[in-house]
């Protein structure tokens, strides 16, 4: 049974994989006019051989399926094309990019799964009438403050506050490990507060649902403490629904990050699509947008198998 | 009716909340002495004040305008693009319940490829190709949406299709476009009711996402997210801007968000106390 669990699951990631490179790949088909021209755009010398050279080096001047097959091989042997202005390979490209993005939602992550149980497991037992109502509209406004203001408001306030503190920009962790952290804190603070608000609310019902069941009943007719079976018996069986979330979660932040970058300056993977996009590098934007979401594609597969082990029922449907 | 809204003070509160800001938006010419265009240079990045009563950017122009031509721009594009996503979406979502069959299979293996993208990244990738304005901002969070409605109606609309009361209605002979339109579509408004309110909310997030990094609305279009990035360059001298930009978008998501969750307790007490 698991390993047909394992293998059914396989097949969906291939093919949503599959099916996201062949969006990814038709964007650029699917400029309006000629792409090419566009990409060329405020270039004075442009020459019907210099637009036809162009075209020849994406090759656009196959039909679509080689196109696509020439593309993806490509894909897979980790060659992205190159940067039309730049003439570096997309992948030095993000490669470059890809740390402090990685950084920032992987510790996002952290902080707002991480501080969402604890918050979650109060909220659950201290579920009172004036307090869930309090409880209820500070987690609706958790999610709706968007994150990019919460960061200016932020910087605006340093800035008042400690004038010496500098929040903007990256460094490498490891060239200047506290200043790259220091720098850290307000933009994962930002990225990670709706997140902690959406899963609060999350751990709160899952617990206050888990809370109910007869097995806690037990547990407190044999005597256990009110932190065992908080802790042991009804959150083992909240996190299910939790960890769905996470990974779901996952993609909002990876999204989050792209704003989040160009509110601190942080020189990360959207900060380089957006630069792509006003430049019109269609190569760098699919590569980043693909590389993005196969990421985000891949986190899930792992969350629904992590999903199978922690409920074995799962696997068995 | 009055006595509903009177028993469900919350659903009264935040229906009132939307309200205000909808007709703030739809009369903005009347409410607002004066144009979100208007620029007075002599008096730049003003404080709160009597003239201006959210003061004034670095060009001059008064903030409060601003903001409500700003509702208008991030009401209008999220509307369209709601909307636009119900229609399609929820229309897919539906006849796939309706049908089932390949025309289920291969229309739902399609919206779990678009659903693999993130939302933002998804939206992003279409401003890249159709170029950044207002209407592509609209078109990106309806591709973008049309999915998450399609997910949303099948579901419910599947239930309802095995009923006993579509059964019945089959069983006398009554067409699809009966049932659809008189029996699966009336069963189906609360759900669309809760869930538009609730991606609103979430798609003035990404409409002001969009526009803050330059991809939606472009100047002079008063738009609330652009106001927070032209207003961020000028933070430590006048701070106002960005803030009152940042309340708006705030409120006008919270309030939908407020909506989406009291309109599905009103509607739907069995999930009352449930978050998802």
């Amino acid at each position: 049974m698991r390993t047909r669990f394992l293998f059914s699951r396989l097949a969906d990631l291939a093919f949503v994989l599959f099916g996201v490179s062949i969006i990814v790949f038709l964007m650029i088909r699917l400029v309006p006019g000629d792409a090419v021209a566009i990409m060329l755009g405020a270039n004075t010398d442009i020459t019907p051989e210099r637009v036809a050279e162009l075209r020849g080096r994406l090759g656009l001047d196959l039909p679509f399926y080689v196109q696509y097959f020439n593309w993806i091989g490509g894909v897979l042997q980790g060659d992205f094309g190159t940067s039309i202005w730049t003439g570096r390979p997309v992948a030095q490209e993000i490669g470059a990019h890809i740390w402090p993005t990685l950084q920032l939602t992987l510790l996002s992550v952290a902080v707002g799964a991480g501080l969402s149980i604890p918050i979650g497991c109060f909220m659950a037992q201290a579920r009172g009438r004036g307090i869930e109502v309090a409880v209820r509209v500070g987690a609706i406004a958790g999610l709706t403050i968007p994150s990019f203001w919460l960061g200016i408001v932020s910087i605006f306030l340093l800035a008042k506050l400690l004038p010496g503190v500098s929040a903007l920009g990256y460094v490498p962790f490891t060239q200047d490990p506290l200043g790259n952290l220091q720098r850290m804190i307000l933009p994962v603070i930002a990225l990670s507060l709706p997140m902690l608000a959406n899963l609060s609310r999350l751990v709160r019902s899952a617990m206050l649902d888990a809370l109910s069941q007869d097995y806690i009943r037990t547990a407190k007719a044999k005597g256990a403490s009110q932190r065992l079976i908080v802790y042991k018996h009804a959150l083992r069986n909240a996190l299910i629904p939790f960890i769905t979330s996470v990974g779901v979660m996952t993609g909002y932040l990876l999204g989050g990050a792209i704003v989040v970058e160009q509110v601190f300056a942080i020189p990360g993977l959207g900060r380089l699509v957006l630069g792509a996009i006003a430049e019109r590098n269609y190569p760098l934007v699919q590569a980043t947008i693909l590389v993005m979401t196969s990421a985000f594609v891949i986190v899930n597969f792992l969350v629904d198998l992590l999903y199978a082990v922690i409920d074995p029922r799962v696997a068995q449907k | 009716m009055r006595r509903f809204v009177a028993k469900n003070r919350l659903l009264s509160f935040a229906l009132g909340f939307v309200a205000l800001q909808v007709l703030l938006a739809v009369a903005a010419p009347l409410v607002s002495p004066h144009s979100p265009f208007a620029q007075v240079m002599a008096q730049r990045m003003q404080g709160p004040n009597l003239l201006n009563w959210l003061g004034t950017d670095q060009l001059g122009r008064d903030v409060f305008a601003r903001i409500l031509y700003g509702y208008r721009t991030s009401l209008l594009t999220c509307v369209t693009a709601v909307g636009l996503a119900l229609v399609v979406g929820g229309t897919l979502g539906m006849l796939a319940a309706y049908y089932r069959g390949w025309f289920d299979r291969i229309l739902m293996r399609f919206m779990d490829v678009l659903f693999a993208f993130p939302i933002l990244l998804l939206a992003i990738g279409v401003i890249a190709v159709l170029g950044p304005n207002m209407w592509s901002a609209a078109i990106a969070i309806a591709i973008v949406y049309t999915p998450i409605f399609a997910r949303l109606l099948r579901g419910p609309a599947l239930v309802i299709c095995e009923s006993e009361y579509v059964m019945g209605a089959k069983a006398i002979g009554a067409s699809d476009a009966r049932i659809i339109f008189a029996h699966l579509l009336p069963n189906l408004a609360s759900v669309v009711l809760v869930q538009t309110s609730l991606l609103l909310s979430a798609a003035i997030l990404v409409e002001a996402s969009l526009s803050f990094l330059g991809l939606g609305a472009q100047p002079p279009v008063p738009s609330l997210g652009l106001m927070l990035s032209e207003g961020r360059n000028f933070l430590m001298l006048s701070p106002w801007p960005a803030i009152f930009a940042g309340f708006a978008i705030l409120f006008l998501s919270f309030g939908f968000n407020l909506l989406g969750d009291a309109l599905r307790d009103t509607l739907d007490p069995r999930l009352r106390g449930q978050d998802q």
